[in-house]
């Protein structure tokens, strides 16, 4: 086919920049909203996702990693009873005061684990090691909260929950999805930061046996401890997840966000491929006065289609990743896996040949006849 | 031998809202291969109509149509395209090119439509442009042509598909009288010499004289069908015309035909 599409396309430059703008703003829209939706979600369940565990149990009716509700730390034996688990250990995940040296306070959510095991541990440490918690009051935190927490190096002190708390060390990247950053510390000061009683736990996480039956162990600790819940990691994180992003809305905003990003692209691309098609409404009715049948008309749209959303998903990508990268360092990750890039590209295509029947639509309906007009 | 387009008893309505508009009422038309026919009449006269409904684009109220020995009122809409394809080539008053592609890509576009491939197409198209004195121009866009440039693409196009039939709507309308000649050269060479029905439908009296045959169609009857050197003499062409265009030696048949053959036809008039 000679390249009438292309030529068409590229002929008024001024309209091909206006059809790629909108796919770019379109697919730029899509992306950070999407990726804002993921990670959202990866942020809401980093904790339980990183854990190591292959069990969580809880207290009855914890909702998500946020509500945990004491319970005694006498059921860690219990659980450590049940044929088929290799590890378990007591986890705190709570949320308590950290008072800046400024004397201003902010909410942090204290996490306390084993130091000597590797259930819960804080991941990408960039500074310290995490065995430097052993040495007392000490604490980690993540370096995207510096600013808010007034910290500026490892040795600081500050007071947490009242009590006395030195900065040991630094992870990078590891978000809280509410506003208070998570502070990673023994058990024990855990315990003390959050004013837990030193007979209880919130959690404790488990770990299986190779081998073992999950559902098997998992009906066997219910059996065994009782008042208490057992989800499996996946679970949990689902529920956390499902809690943040669905129950509170946030995540329902951010998708319709991402939704509007679809419509406005598929307007402003179906607008100006409508006008184009209408700039050349008379070369297709010579087209079929020719002998062309509709589906050699539409294969010309649909190129023309084809064309401006590659183009616009190249460009779109470009400055999508741009934005991507640019929200590392900030408080919302925006996160774009692999799988998403692919999705958008398809999902380009679908909004560009889904604007194009528009046009289609107009010509299947044109007269031939309307070559013989003047 | 069997004619081009048969035309019988052909009827054409245009319905809009309760009202109907009666273009085209029992018309009668053959047009032979070989032959060049010129369709002549005011505007809303019907010609450009019936012009449509020979060439498949517009459907008949009633009546009957064979273009190329194949009846096409029965046809749907779906199927008339093929036969578009197949049998006719059009050339249109604006020249109707693609103004994005180049002469040559014009004219591949219809062997494209024929299913050509692009290299036989490629090079179809240049023997076809080379045809029409535009061997130079194939790169050439239709904004760098001249009227005339761009009319003899539309032909190079319109034979591209190897078409029986040529229709012509004002082809020489747009263009200057040396132009339109060389113009009307070629249309005439298609039919005397290459063997295709040519039917041309024109105000401009310029060209009569390339006509084998004239029909005169007024408010959707034909009204008049004659012999082109009569038809001629009878609008004083070769009076005023033929300095700008020169009558063709086989179209010298006026003494051959008798007079009572323009009884009724609208051209006895001025006679």
């Amino acid at each position: 086919m000679p390249p009438l599409a292309q030529r068409n396309l590229f002929h008024d430059k001024v309209r091909l920049a206006v059809t790629l703008t909108g796919i770019v703003f379109a697919v730029v829209l899509i992306v950070v909203e999407l990726g804002l939706f993921v990670g959202f979600t990866v942020t809401t369940s980093g904790l339980i996702d990183h854990s190591g565990a292959d069990l969580w149990i809880t207290s009855k009716n914890v909702p998500y990693v946020e509500q945990g509700v004491a319970f005694s730390e006498r059921k860690l034996n219990q659980v450590r009873a049940v044929a088929g688990i290799a590890d378990a250990q007591k986890v705190v995940a709570h949320w308590t005061q950290w008072k800046r040296r400024d004397g201003g306070e902010d909410s942090v959510q204290i996490v306390g684990f084993n130091v000597d095991d590797t259930l819960e541990q804080p991941w990408n440490v960039i500074e310290g090691r995490v065995e430097d918690l052993k040495s007392p009051d000490a604490i980690i935190v993540d370096e995207l909260y510096k600013k808010k927490l007034g910290v500026t190096g490892v040795g600081e002190v500050f007071e947490i929950g009242g009590h006395r708390a030195r900065v040991v060390g630094f992870t990078r990247g590891i978000r809280s999805f509410t506003t208070s950053p998570y502070v990673f510390t023994t058990f024990k000061n855990a315990q003390t930061f959050t004013g837990l009683r030193e007979d209880q736990t919130y959690f404790i996480l488990a770990k299986l046996a190779p081998g073992a039956d999950l559902e098997r162990v998992r009906r066997e600790l219910l059996d065994r401890v009782k008042d208490v819940e057992v989800f499996t990691t996946g679970e949990f994180s689902h529920m956390t997840r499902f809690y943040w992003m669905f129950t509170t809305g946030a995540g329902v905003a951010v998708l319709i966000a991402a939704v509007l990003g679809l419509v406005v692209g598929f307007v402003v691309v179906a607008q100006t491929i409508y006008a184009t098609t209408m700039d050349h409404v008379r070369e297709f009715g010579t087209l079929k006065a020719m002998g062309a049948p509709n589906s050699y008309v539409y294969k010309v749209i649909m190129k023309q289609a084809a064309i401006s959303a590659v183009i616009g998903y190249v460009l779109g990508m470009m400055v999508s990743v741009f934005v991507v990268r640019g929200s590392q360092a900030g408080g919302a990750a925006i996160l774009m896996p692999m799988p998403m890039a692919v999705g958008m590209f398809f999902l380009t295509l679908a909004m560009c040949i889904g604007a194009a029947l528009v046009s289609i639509n107009k010509l299947t309906n044109i007269d031939p006849a309307m070559v013989f007009k003047g | 031998m069997q004619p081009a387009i048969a035309v019988r008893e052909l009827t054409k309505t245009f319905i809009e809202g309760n009202a109907g508009t009666l273009a085209l009422r029992s018309v009668d038309l053959d047009v032979d291969a070989g032959e060049l026919l010129m369709l002549m009449g005011p505007s809303g006269s019907g010609k450009t109509t019936l012009l449509s409904i020979m060439g498949c684009i517009l459907t008949a109220s009633s009546g009957s149509v064979q273009v190329a020995g194949k009846e096409i009122t029965q046809l749907t809409e779906k199927q008339l395209p093929a036969i578009r394809l197949e049998h006719i080539g059009f050339i249109f008053q604006g020249f109707n090119l693609f103004p994005t592609l180049s002469a040559s890509e014009n004219v591949e576009l219809m062997l494209d439509l024929k299913g050509v491939t692009a290299k036989s197409a490629k090079r179809r198209a240049a023997e076809l442009l080379d045809q029409v004195g535009l061997g130079e121009k194939r790169d050439s866009f239709p904004s760098d042509l001249s009227g005339g440039q761009k009319q003899r693409v539309a032909i190079a196009r319109a034979l591209a598909g190897d078409p029986k039939i040529i229709l012509a709507d004002e082809p020489t309308a747009a263009l200057d009288s040396q132009t339109g000649k060389t113009v009307m050269e070629m249309m005439s060479e298609l039919a005397h010499k290459r063997g295709r029905a040519v039917v041309i439908v024109t105000h401009d009296s310029r060209i009569l004289a390339f006509a084998d045959r004239i029909v005169k169609i007024e408010d959707g009857v034909i009204a008049g069908d004659a012999d082109a050197a009569i038809a001629e003499t009878s609008h004083g062409v070769r009076a005023h015309g033929a300095s700008a265009c020169a009558i063709p030696a086989h179209n010298l048949r006026l003494e051959s035909l008798p007079v009572h053959n323009l009884r009724g036809t609208g051209f006895e008039a001025t006679l």
